[in-house]
C-alpha cells in the first residue's frame, strides 16, 4: 500500500468534533483497520482535540485545528497541531476515578485514554506550533 | 455535528434517562442538565439507558463523575445499564465498574434500587 495523507482543519470548538470522527472513521475504515482500531482511533483524536480546544486555546473558538491522517504499509498516525499553550507532559498525572468522584470533578481522563488505546503517543512543540502524533501499528500491541 | 439527545421516563420510583447519539465535549451539557432537571425534581434514581448511546467519550463519563456522590449522599445512585460493547469499552477503561453499578438491561437496573433499598431497611 503506497503512503496516504488526508488532511481536515477545523475551527477549535467542539462542535466540530462529529466531523473529526468521521473524518477519522472514513479513512481509517479506507485504511482496513479493525473495528475496535477505527473506535480506539476515534476516540483518542477526539480526545486529543478536545484537550487543544480547553488546555491549548482556554476555550477560544476563533483558532484552528488542523489534522492529518497518515496512512502507510505498517502503520496508521494522526497528527493535531494547533498554535495555543503547549502540554506540559512532565506535570500530567493519570487521574484516580475515587478521587474526582469525592472532589466532585470530571476530567483528566483524556491523556490517559489516548495513552492506552494508541501504541505510540508522541508530544511536541516547534516554535508557536504543537503537535501531538497519535500511531497505531498493523501489527501492534493492540493489532490494527 | 454532534447528534446527542436524553429522554426522560419514570417507572418504578426511578427516573429512566435514555440516551441517544454521541455523548462528547460538545453534547455532554445535555446529560449534565438532565441529571440536574432530575435532581430539582428530587428524583436522585437514576438509570441511564445506553442501549442507543453509539459514542461516549471523557468528557461524557466525566459528568457522571461530577455528580455520583452528591447523588449517593441523596440516598440515590446513577446506575447504567444496556451499553452497547463498544461504549462500555470506554467506561471499562477508566475503571468505571468500580465505581459504578453497570447492568445488562434497564430492568437489572431498575432491579437493583429494589433490591439496595430493600438491603439498606
Amino acid at each position: 500500500m503506497a503512503r496516504s495523507v488526508h488532511t481536515l482543519s477545523i475551527p477549535s470548538s467542539t462542535r466540530y468534533l462529529g466531523r473529526v470522527r468521521r473524518f477519522v472513521e472514513t479513512h481509517t475504515r479506507d485504511a482496513e483497520l479493525t473495528e475496535e482500531a477505527i473506535e480506539q482511533f476515534k476516540i483518542a483524536v477526539d480526545e486529543a482535540c478536545t484537550n487543544v480546544i480547553k488546555h491549548a486555546y482556554r476555550g477560544d473558538d476563533t483558532q484552528r485545528i488542523d489534522l492529518a491522517i497518515i496512512i502507510e504499509d505498517d502503520r496508521v498516525t494522526v497528527l493535531i497541531r494547533d498554535a495555543g499553550r503547549s502540554f506540559q507532559q512532565e506535570f500530567y498525572r493519570s487521574p484516580d476515578i475515587f478521587e474526582l468522584a469525592e472532589s466532585r470533578r470530571a476530567g483528566g481522563f483524556g491523556v490517559h485514554i489516548m495513552r492506552s488505546l494508541m501504541d505510540q503517543v508522541e508530544y511536541t512543540s516547534t516554535g508557536d506550533t504543537n503537535e501531538v502524533r497519535l500511531t497505531k501499528f498493523r501489527n501492534g500491541r493492540d493489532s490494527a | 455535528m454532534s447528534n446527542f439527545s436524553v429522554g426522560f421516563r419514570s417507572r418504578d420510583h426511578v427516573q429512566v434517562l435514555d440516551l441517544k447519539g454521541e455523548l462528547d465535549a460538545h453534547t455532554a451539557s445535555e446529560l449534565e442538565a438532565a441529571i440536574q432537571k432530575c435532581q430539582s425534581e428530587g428524583g436522585y434514581s437514576i438509570v441511564v439507558n445506553g442501549e442507543n448511546l453509539q459514542y461516549i467519550s471523557s468528557a461524557g463519563l466525566g459528568v457522571f463523575m461530577a455528580y455520583i456522590e452528591e447523588v449517593r449522599e441523596h440516598g440515590g445512585d446513577i446506575k447504567i445499564a444496556a451499553l452497547q460493547p463498544k461504549v462500555y469499552n470506554v467506561f471499562d477503561l477508566l475503571g468505571f465498574p468500580m465505581l459504578f453499578d453497570i447492568l445488562n438491561t434497564e430492568d437489572e437496573a431498575v432491579d437493583k434500587f429494589v433490591k439496595d433499598s430493600a438491603e439498606s431497611t
